[in-house]
């Protein structure tokens, strides 16, 4: 370890650090324009230069080459340093007049004025290089790059033409100390072609996500972006997150895994999905950017969304007048018949949001409000005051004008006529399904489902968690939509249920299983292949089947097939059966002998 | 029971497996869906418990027509594979009624799911329907009068 001064400070450094890595981590501020922590320094700004006093020796350096020696003396601040700094500045003013950040350096130092005449008024770029380094050494993109020589010495792509390699990242832009690089996307992801999407390489889905860690969204993220172009070949590409993440926690070979688990209970909590609003062109979905569904207008309005949660339409600008239109796609013979349940609630708050953030006039089309939870109703109430204008009435329609102005239109069932609002953004409160892959995991547990498509419970008043397979219990929108309180509720009595059959230790199986009557079994093996759960075995030596109870689920399937009419199904054997049917036929002639009832008299 | 002026009411035994076909029914009940009172109805743990036996049985008894329904195949059985077993041993018992003489349109056998109330009303009607235009079946008489 090497120990220096830094202002008569005395400060230690490690082995290989630099005189302004030091400096910074005791913070001493040097000023620079060329280094970023995350690039090998290139001393071509100059701006850090600093006074170190060696063997007696004074020189000026670059401060953030020259290595933290031991015994050495820095000034950082001194008189010759602030000279050398100040003709430094004086030289960018007059290459970059107009650039903010030299301009706020050089009346900093005291340069009034650049020491001649600015050749190029417009000029933003001081030539320091940190982009072409950036490009090179940090996004593997090789594409920018110095030219010419001299006073005509520029950088930018070859021949300052566009070229594939340029991946658009825009990381020259971010690290440019001056803000000289602007980046010309073709696509450039405004918002409206992604309002759901993740807002940087790295994000969290909202500040309420649990668990709330980042994760990487490899379609943006440069390392994966460049893995992905080069075909595995540059695997070294960026990685600026792992160099900084102090913790450490940044792996960029973290896969997908399939995990095998044995469990012993299984709460299926897997959702609802939106419903595609492009299935009713009639509300114009898509044809405007302004026309966004509730879940878009939750991801807009949300402090981790692409506005920060200012509610604006694509223009950028605060909406003057919003619509909001209920059951899309809900209530809808066209789409679904059910009745979403909570888009009543969420819609309501949508429209106080907008009224709190922006003061918008507010048309809410609604058919119905389904105010069913505590405390709805007179939220509802509030919203009336808070002077929304609820008009009863499907809304049937949104034109989208030539002006890009938006019109609803609706009928107005208290007035009993066509009502329409001119507007500025649409939110269509959407209809919620069942998942695309319900069927998959049904299957897979054995669960049923109901004609909305959302997983069946074992029953619909008496047994709402359970379902027809033991163990496996429903939490929240997998069973039907249900808003948070509803899911909160429904997902406690599932964790209660698991947890009270993990508890036991032991699990009580149906009395309804096969028994062999081993005095008629023949010993065909008949019944072997067919048990679906491989609970027949054959036991060799007494030379018959024998059904082991724990496995036996009580299809009934083997007593069905046994030639020898061997095998009984608990609760269901043949006889039970057969007399089933004769009973249906036997009555009412042969019904019992009347038995006496004692009248209370009336 | 409806009478459609020959006064013949069909009498029809339905084998319904527990799971599928027998929640439908029992939604179609309690959601009061309309249907004729004319099948009676059997429930079985699984479709596959159904020995043939149980169908001649029933017609023996003096069912004009019969039912059989499960849960859909492939992945719909409760005991994942109990309906493939009905899916096999059906064809078989179509063929031996043939060879009794009874009409195929006596016996139906399917799939309903528990979320086909609707399905089952509408299959409880329109098979009330077709029996009772093949009229009474009185297969035990048919059957003692051969023995004579
Ligand atoms: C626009 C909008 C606004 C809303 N606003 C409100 C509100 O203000 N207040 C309120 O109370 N409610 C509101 N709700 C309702 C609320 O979102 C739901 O009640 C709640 O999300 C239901 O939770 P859940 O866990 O049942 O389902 P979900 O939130 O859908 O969660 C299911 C999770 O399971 C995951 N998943 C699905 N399949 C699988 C699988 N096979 N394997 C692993 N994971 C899987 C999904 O990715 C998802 O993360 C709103 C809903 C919408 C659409
Ligand atoms: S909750 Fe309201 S908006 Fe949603 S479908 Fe039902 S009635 Fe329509
Ligand atoms: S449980 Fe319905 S057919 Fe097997």
């Amino acid at each position: 370890m090497a120990t220096l001064t830094i202002n008569g400070l005395e400060v230690h450094a490690e082995e290989e650090q630099t005189v302004l890595e030091v400096a910074r981590e005791n913070g001493i501020e040097i000023p620079t324009l060329c280094y970023h922590p995350l690039l090998e320094p290139h001393g071509a700004c100059r701006l850090c230069t600093v006074e170190i006093i060696r063997r007696g020796w004074p020189r000026l350096e670059t401060a953030c080459t020259y290595p933290a020696w031991d015994g050495i003396e820095v000034r950082t601040d001194s008189p010759p340093v602030r000279e050398a700094r100040k003709v430094i500045l004086g030289l960018f003013l007059a290459r970059c007049p107009e650039a903010p950040i030299i301009q706020e350096l050089a009346r900093e130092y005291g340069v009034t004025e650049p020491p001649f005449p600015p050749e190029d008024p417009d000029q933003k770029c001081i030539l320091c290089g940190l982009c072409v380094r950036t490009c090179h050494d940090l996004v593997k993109a090789e594409v920018l790059n110095f030219s010419q020589r001299g006073i005509d010495r520029q950088v930018g792509p070859p021949f300052l033409e566009k070229t594939r390699q340029c991946i658009g990242c825009g990381a020259c832009r971010i690290v440019c100390p001056t803000g000289a690089i602007e980046i010309a996307l073709e696509d450039a992801a405004v918002y409206g072609a992604k309002p759901l999407g993740p807002t940087g390489a790295v994000w969290v889905p909202s500040m309420q996500a649990v668990p709330l860690i980042p994760m990487i969204d490899t379609d943006s993220c440069i390392h994966f972006r460049q893995l992905d172009r080069s075909e595995g070949r540059i695997t070294d590409a960026c990685q600026a997150c792992q160099m900084l993440c102090e913790a450490e926690a940044i792996d960029f070979d973290q896969q997908d895994e399939i995990l095998e688990l044995d469990v012993g209970a299984i709460v299926v909590a897997t959702g609802f999905e939106m419903w595609d609003p492009h299935g009713l062109p009639q509300y114009s979905y898509g044809k405007s950017p302004n026309i966004i569904t509730g879940m878009e207008f939750e991801r807009l309005s949300n402090s981790g969304g692409i506005t920060g949660g200012d509610i604006l339409t694509a223009e950028g600008e605060v909406p003057d007048r919003v619509a909001i239109i209920h059951c899309v796609g809900s209530r809808d013979h066209n789409a679904h018949v059910y009745c979403s349940r909570f888009c009543c609630m969420y819609s309501l708050k949508q429209a106080h949001l907008v009224r709190e953030k922006t003061g918008a006039e507010v048309y809410e089309f609604y058919m119905d409000m389904r105010t069913f939870g505590k405390g709805y109703e007179e939220f509802y109430e509030r919203l009336q005051e808070e002077g929304v204008t609820f008009i009863r009435g499907r809304g049937a329609e949104v034109e989208v004008l030539k002006d890009g102005q938006l019109r609803v239109k609706g009928d107005d069932a208290d007035l009993g006529r066509l009502v329409q609002a001119d507007v500025d953004m649409v939110i269509l409160s959407t209809a919620i399904q069942a998942p695309h892959d319900a069927d998959q995991i049904g299957s897979m547990l054995g669960l049923g489902r109901s004609e909305d498509g959302f997983y069946a419970e074992a029953h619909p008043k008496l047994r709402p968690v359970e379902t027809n397979t033991e163990g496996v219990f429903l939490a929240g929108n997998a069973q039907g939509p249900k808003d948070v309180p509803d899911t909160v509720g429904q997902a406690g009595a599932a964790a209660s249920m698991t947890l009270a059959l993990l508890d036991k230790g032991e699990v009580t199986i149906s009395p309804q299983v096969a028994v062999v009557d081993e005095e008629l079994c023949s010993a065909c093996k008949t019944c072997i292949p067919l048990c679906p759960y491989e609970a027949i075995s054959f036991m060799d030596e007494e030379e018959v089947a024998r059904v082991n109870e724990a496995l036996c689920k009580g299809c009934g399937t083997c007593a069905a097939a046994c030639p020898a009419g061997a095998i009984a199904a608990r609760h269901f054997t043949t006889e039970q059966l057969l007399a089933q049917i004769e009973g249906l036929f036997r009555l009412p002639e042969e019904e019992p002998e009347e038995v006496e009832v004692e009248r209370v008299p009336s | 029971m409806s009478d459609n002026g020959n006064g013949f009411e069909p009498r029809i035994v339905g084998f319904l497996c527990n799971w599928c076909t027998y929640t439908a029914a029992d939604t179609a009940g309690v959601s009061r869906m309309k249907q004729t009172a004319n099948v009676d109805i059997i429930r079985v743990m699984c479709s596959g418990r159904v020995d043939p036996t149980f169908i001649l049985k029933a017609f023996v008894e003096g069912a004009d027509g019969v039912i059989v329904s499960g849960c859909h195949p492939p992945g719909d059985c409760h005991y994942s594979t109990g309906n493939f077993k009905t899916f096999r041993r059906m064809p078989m018992v179509e063929a031996l009624l043939e060879q009794y003489g009874i009409e195929k349109g006596r016996f139906h056998w399917g799939w309903i799911s528990g979320a086909e109330a609707p399905k089952w009303a509408r299959l409880v009607n329109e098979f009330t329907e077709q029996v009772r235009d093949l009229g009474p079946l009185d297969w035990k008489r048919q059957l003692q009068s051969k023995e004579d």
